[in-house]
């Protein structure tokens, strides 16, 4: 091995370096591909009575999505609506309580808490597609409904909700909690006028990312809201989210047009969450927190 | 005085729009400890990172005059030669995670071996002169991590020799470390100035006392730019300062 | 006066010892949760593991619900077919991706492509089955070997390989990005270039948590569901190589662990069922074990780091 010529290993630098950025290129062109692809053939066939009209039906999968944007939105709130309290409350929990709580009783409940938190992250989606069709459309005679889906869905969005909200919690600065507590404030206080509101754009991210994964899910509806495009009329209805309405538009009708319509909306709806948790955590920056 | 290993001509070096080092000319004798001292925000650090141009990896850097490196300009000269001229010890000891071995070996790896040297020893050779030979030579394969923190400095400063620089350049080498471990990184210093010229930061004036050869002493002036105040021979620098601000700070007037 | 402040202070302790609880309680429902799911599933499919055995249940090559023939090793094989296809197409990419965005990008083309990777993720499974479908299942198609329809593990792994591309990426440069910056300043001031910095210390320093990364691909990749059905082809069938390159495997159809729920739960009765349910025990089961160690892979790192 001799000594090695500085413009050798220039050179060898060059070369990786430009395979790093052809990588890279790469990705975004493949995103830019998939986004692009079905944009363009999608944007075309979007007009106002598609947003208006429901789906007919029939082979060319004609006329257009309101009952699965109705179905849609029903399904996001009635998730949210059971997740979020839920998962605030447990994230709350972690961060708050769990770290001075070290009797015996206490400590192996909140180690189990974080195992469950953190398996539930890793499950896969068709589990808890699996375990909501057999708990709520089966046993609990829900059939296939927006209830069943919305608890369903619940589950698959809980860890998120709680990891985002114990992220926030986290970000808030000690001090806050020692001033609140130095002047009187019993815990619940400090944490309910002090420590959540300081938190607030934090667990919203947590709650977009919620809305964002409810609208792109799948498989999950695919075995618990049914397929029915009508729209829903209670929480016992059957359904179609927008995300669903593709996946028959394709795999049934085989109305490919209609389908990147769809497609198109729904990646719309996926940039319009990417901005607003951008939005948000603008705003954190901006609001002069740790970061 | 011989002629100096490296200079500076008039360097200046901005951040942005802010000038943190002003018009700086100054000789690096060969052979011998140079201190550089200063109050804390005074461009000490800032000013030895030129020698080596570590400054570049900070983005919106900006120099201008001239350093040289056997009157030749850093500037013209490629970067990784340089480098491989001019060595670095940080303040805080930074060993790769890697084993002893592989920590001291890293240079010669990169850069390559003269012909007819091998490796082991090098390394040997490399540990012995930072002192550190005796205490590892049963273990190289242990993780450098687990050494404490004066034997990782000298660690590092094995590293640095392996590469054979000329100039090595210290930064606060032992502000990190105990009394004892530093006590030894300046005997270390002493031994070491027979084959290599040494640049060397310090906040510890007592420390600079004991062991440079010549004193450097930089102050910021009203716009917070490094001035360099005074240069000259250690022992004139803390016993007749010529300028009034020397001797304040030497003194322990403020700073 | 004094007995109304305490009066009011033990009511207000009353309250934070009642929040307590209540907190406690909504963390134990994820608890509950998993519990539920692991119950739920274990009794759903106990019928399987007893009345077909645990063996011929992943051993079987056969599944015919009509025939009450049960095996999920075609499935098996095309779950893990599948995957390795994804890791093998989209691993350099994610990698390439991620130390780009960690130690070269300049800051502006780090300001375009982290959004599009962090959007990429966010894009709804079913479009890139969309995708597949309508625009690689067709080039797929083109390949002149028998039989080939274009539906089957290629166009499956091709789909998948985008899919994992941000969670492989972003998790690999959390963990380029966590490397002490000493160490790249110490390898620069002896002189290596960025390069060599970059493959002698800061990917070395960042080997488990990019290890992570591409454990915690792996089990996404074996979780997807929705766009594997859209592409792959959904037969139940042992894939094999059509011709004697034994490259053509990826041609063939096959039919996922996931996909094998989706498709048939909902008309699902008996015994079937169950077989459905033990599938999932079988998914789980997979996903728990690549999960943990991506977990003790991560905390290594961190122990080290």
């Amino acid at each position: 091995m001799s000594s090695r010529s500085p413009a050798g290993r220039k050179l060898v630098q060059a070369g990786a370096f430009s395979l790093l950025w052809v990588s890279a290129l790469l990705s975004v062109l493949v995103l830019a591909s998939v986004v692009g692809y079905v944009m363009i053939k999608g944007i075309p066939e979007l007009n106002l009575s598609f947003f208006t009209t429901p789906p007919r039906g029939g082979l060319s999968g004609e006329g257009g999505i309101s009952s699965t944007i109705v179905a849609t939105l029903y399904l996001v709130v009635m998730t949210l609506l059971v997740a979020a309290p839920l998962g605030i409350g447990a994230g709350v929990f972690l961060v708050e309580y769990a770290e001075s709580m070290q009797n015996r009783l206490m400590k192996p409940l909140i180690r189990i808490a974080r195992f469950g938190v953190e398996t539930l992250a890793g499950v896969p989606s068709i589990i808890f597609g699996l375990f909501g069709y057999a708990l709520f459309v089966t046993l609990m005679h829900f059939g296939f409904s927006l209830l069943s889906a919305s608890l369903a869905g619940a589950c698959l969005i809980l860890p998120v909700v709680i990891r985002t909200t114990e992220e926030a919690l986290k970000a808030v600065p000690q001090s806050y909690r020692e001033g609140s507590l130095s002047l009187g404030a019993t815990r619940w206080e400090t944490i309910r006028r002090v420590v959540l509101p300081s938190a607030v754009p934090g667990i919203t991210t947590g709650m977009i990312l919620g809305v964002g994964r409810i609208i792109s899910e799948t498989a999950v509806f695919y075995v618990t809201l049914g397929g029915s495009y009508r729209t829903p009329t209670s929480i016992l209805s059957s359904g179609r989210t927008m995300a669903l309405h593709v996946f028959y538009l394709a795999m049934e009708t085989r109305a490919f047009e209609k389908a990147m319509a769809t497609g198109a909306v729904l990646i719309a709806c996926i940039i319009a969450v990417n901005l607003a948790i951008n939005a948000v955590s603008r705003r954190l920056t901006a609001g002069g927190g740790r970061w | 005085m011989p002629e100096p290993r490296m200079r500076t001509i008039d360097y200046c070096l901005y951040y942005g729009g802010f000038r943190a080092l002003n018009s700086i000319s100054m000789d690096i004798p060969p052979n011998m400890i140079t201190a550089i001292i200063g109050p804390s925000g005074c461009g000490k650090s800032t000013f030895l990172r030129s020698f080596n141009r570590m400054n570049e990896l900070i983005p919106g850097v900006r120099v201008t005059g001239k350093v040289l490196l056997d009157g030749e300009d850093i500037f013209s000269l490629d970067v990784v030669s340089l480098r491989r001229k001019v060595g670095m010890v940080f303040q805080r000891p930074n060993p790769f995670p890697k084993s002893i071995f592989d920590n001291v070996a890293y240079g010669p790896r990169i850069h390559g071996l003269r012909k007819g040297d091998s490796l082991a020893a090098l390394v040997e050779r490399s540990l012995k002169a930072a002192a550190l030979w005796d205490e590892v030579k049963d273990d190289l394969q242990k993780s450098a991590l687990s050494l404490s923190g004066g034997q990782q400095q000298r660690l590092c400063i094995a590293r640095a020799l392996a590469v054979e620089p000329e100039v090595i350049l210290m930064d606060e080498p032992a502000s990190a470390l105990d009394p004892i471990a530093t006590l030894k990184i300046e005997e270390l210093l002493q031994t070491l100035k027979e084959n290599y010229t040494i640049v060397i930061v310090t906040h510890n004036m007592q420390q600079a006392a004991r062991v440079s050869d010549f004193t450097a002493f930089l102050l910021m002036d009203e716009s917070r730019a490094g001035n360099l105040v005074e240069f000259g021979p250690t022992k004139q620098i803390f016993t007749t300062p010529r300028d009034s601000r020397t001797e304040d700070y030497i003194s322990g007037r403020f700073g | 006066m004094t007995g109304t402040v305490s009066a009011r202070g033990r009511m207000k302790r009353l309250t934070d010892s009642a929040m307590g609880l209540v907190l406690l309680g909504s963390a134990l429902v994820s608890v509950t949760i998993v519990l539920l799911i692991g119950l739920f599933t274990l009794k759903e499919a106990l019928p399987a593991f007893r009345d077909i055995g645990l063996v011929r249940l992943l051993t079987g090559t056969e599944w015919r619900p009509g025939q009450d023939l049960y095996g999920l090793f075609a499935m098996i094989a095309g779950s893990v077919l599948v995957t390795l296809g994804a890791i093998v197409l989209g691993l350099p990419l994610a990698l390439g991706c991620a130390v780009f965005l960690a130690e070269v990008a300049p800051a502006w083309v780090r300001a375009v492509v982290k959004p599009s990777i962090e959007l990429l993720a966010g894009i709804p499974s079913v479009v890139f089955g969309l995708f597949g479908m309508v625009v690689l299942v067709p080039m797929v198609r083109g390949i002149d070997v028998p039989g080939n329809a274009g539906f089957g593990l290629l166009s499956a792994s091709m789909v998948l390989a985008v899919m994992i591309l941000p969670t492989i990426a972003s998790v690999a440069e959390v963990a380029l990005r966590s490397v002490p910056e000493e160490y790249r300043q110490g390898s620069l001031a002896l002189g290596a270039t960025r390069w060599e910095t970059l493959r002698r210390v800061t990917v070395p320093a960042a080997r488990s948590g990019m290890l992570a990364a591409v454990v915690l691909g792996l089990g996404r990749a074996l979780g997807e569901t929705i766009a594997m059905i859209m592409v792959i082809g959904n037969a139940v069938m042992m894939p094999e190589a059509a011709t004697s390159n034994p490259l053509t495997i990826f041609l063939s159809r096959a039919r996922t662990l996931t996909g094998n729920i989706a498709v048939e739960i909902n008309y699902a009765t008996g015994l079937h069922a169950a077989a459905l349910f033990a599938t999932g025990v079988v998914l789980f089961v997979l996903i728990m074990i690549v999960n943990a160690s991506a977990r003790a892979l991560l905390a290594s790192g961190m122990r080290r780091g």
